[in-house]
């Protein structure tokens, strides 16, 4: 089976553990990948506050490069590319006066965009056409006793729950299952993590983190699992600030692909797991070494 | 204590700024909030907000442009909405929240000193440049923005982060770009050079609210 892939900024900056993890969990499904040509940022969410029309051909061109390449359907594994997307393909069809403009601004790259390529989660491919049966029969070492806090975030599901619930998704719980993990009861599984007002606006970005891990922490998880390379960072990143804060709330955040790559027996290092700034324990003391309440080490 | 007035007048109003809104693609359900407040009681972010989503949406459809424009609130929404899935009136909350901040930049509203449209600032101008974001220096450059004081106040908060971002080889200052930047500018052109700087369905509302920056 063979994708088209768009990466986007994070996936080669911040994010480089969740292509690292990613791309050999789905090789070991036999999912082929072939990256966008040239692809560019898609705008995430800062871009669209500038200007409309603009972040609309900025997403634009990456559909229509996608198209260009003649592959079925587009993985983009980031929640804000994943959103901005589907969003842009929405916009197109409802909006006849911006179809024009991006068909003209695509045009004059000799570029078309018909509207046809479907934009799909990495989450949404493996569950769900792969199927948690072709996964679980290439599990070698279930992540048994390992308890883990699913957090989607919020873009993956909102406003578009495109292949699940927007108020209590399940895909990510069933796969981590199949993986053997115990997955913990997690209500705020949608909530927003701040997103970049950890960075601009740090007392109500960090605030929204914050209660993240505590909750995770409150129900009795080792790890966290995210889809998302913003949600990565900001529950990864701010330990230090958010025990300075509040209180001590250190549980590790990791991409599900790392989850999966670990019960499917791939080596940690090639799973780009040492570039978690709270890292996660190694897999045979799991079940022994959740440690919820231990202090904030200094870096 | 200084006083200060807090009633608006019909007077202090800018006539025909919530139609305007209400007439861009995707706002027009708008007009039919019924103020139940489902909006502010699922944000995130609206303990933190000057006026609440909520009011927003009143202030909005009641013309109130200058405080809905210069108002924190639109900054604080972290676009994840929940507002927009939970609205019992299907507004797309959200993108009202776009829309507003896309006005509050270009007609000079957004509050200087405030990180969050700086920040979109210079995403969007090193997108242009390079058709990619280098995180690393993104956020460097919103700090220069956000002027020097708080670049220096945020900075110095922020450097365990950066230590433990290249710890973990996670921090590149290396400029990310594409290879077709030409290609990307020439489409930008192209947005430039049309009738509609926002989704409009047609260039009418564009030519009235022309008017209206004029008159302000």
């Amino acid at each position: 089976m063979k994708f088209s892939y768009f990466p986007g900024c994070s996936l080669k900056g911040t994010g480089k553990a969740y292509e690292e993890s990613l791309l050999p969990v789905l090789q070991a499904l036999d999912i082929q990948l072939e990256e966008l040509d040239d692809w560019n940022c898609c705008g995430a969410t800062a871009y669209m506050a500038v200007d409309e029309a603009k972040a609309c051909i900025l997403a634009s061109r990456n559909l229509a490069i996608a198209e260009k390449m003649g592959h079925q359907e587009l993985m983009a594994p980031c929640s804000a590319c994943y959103l901005v997307l589907n969003k842009t393909k929405k916009y197109l069809k409802e909006s006849p006066a911006v179809h024009r403009v991006v068909q003209k601004a695509l045009g004059s790259a000799g570029l078309t965009y018909s509207g046809n390529v479907p934009i799909r989660h990495p989450l949404d491919i493996l569950v769900n056409t792969i199927g948690l049966d072709a996964i679980k029969k290439r599990v070698k070492r279930p992540l048994k006793g390992l308890k883990v806090a699913p957090y989607y975030g919020c873009q993956i599901v909102r406003p578009y729950a495109t292949f699940d619930s927007a108020e209590n998704p399940t895909t990510m719980d069933r796969l981590l299952e199949a993986l053997g993990a115990s997955v913990v009861r997690f209500p705020l599984k949608t909530r927003c993590c701040g997103a970049s007002l950890t960075g601009t606006l740090p007392e109500p970005g960090l605030l929204c983190s914050y209660i993240i891990l505590k909750e995770a922490l409150k129900r009795g998880a080792d790890v966290i699992a995210t889809v998302c390379p913003l949600c990565q960072f900001n529950l990864d990143g701010y330990h230090d600030k958010i025990a300075a804060k509040w209180e001590p709330v250190r549980i590790p955040t990791v991409y599900f692909s790392q989850l999966m790559g670990l019960a499917f027996g791939i080596p940690a290092e090639q799973l780009g797991l040492h570039r978690c700034i709270v890292p996660m324990k190694p897999l045979p003391e799991l079940p022994a070494a959740a440690a919820p309440k231990a202090p904030a080490v200094a870096a | 204590m200084e006083l200060q007035r807090t009633i608006k007048y019909e007077a202090d109003r800018v006539k025909g700024f919530g139609r305007e809104i209400m007439s861009v693609p995707g706002c027009e359900q708008l007009e039919s909030c019924i103020q139940c407040g489902t909006c502010s009681g699922v944000c995130p972010l609206s303990i933190y907000m000057d006026f609440s989503p909520r009011q927003i949406m009143a202030m909005t459809r009641s013309d109130f442009k200058k405080e809905v424009l210069s108002s924190y609130t639109i900054w604080l929404c972290a676009s994840c909405y929940d507002c927009t899935v939970e609205c019992p009136r299907k507004i797309r909350i959200t993108d009202i929240m776009y829309e507003l901040k896309q006005r509050a930049i270009r007609e000079g509203y957004a509050p200087k000193g405030f990180a969050t449209p700086a920040l979109a600032r210079s995403f969007y101008h090193m997108v242009h440049e390079n058709g990619r974001v280098t995180e690393s220096s993104l956020v460097i450059k919103m700090l220069l923005k956000s002027g020097l004081s708080n670049a220096l106040k945020t900075g110095l908060g922020m450097w365990r982060l950066g230590l433990n971002l290249i710890k973990t080889g996670r921090f590149s200052l290396k400029q990310e770009t594409i290879r077709r930047k030409d290609e990307l500018a020439q489409m930008m052109r192209i947005a430039d050079q049309s009738d509609i700087d926002r989704l409009n369905g047609n260039g009418a509302s564009a030519t009235s609210e022309k008017g209206a920056h004029a008159q302000h």
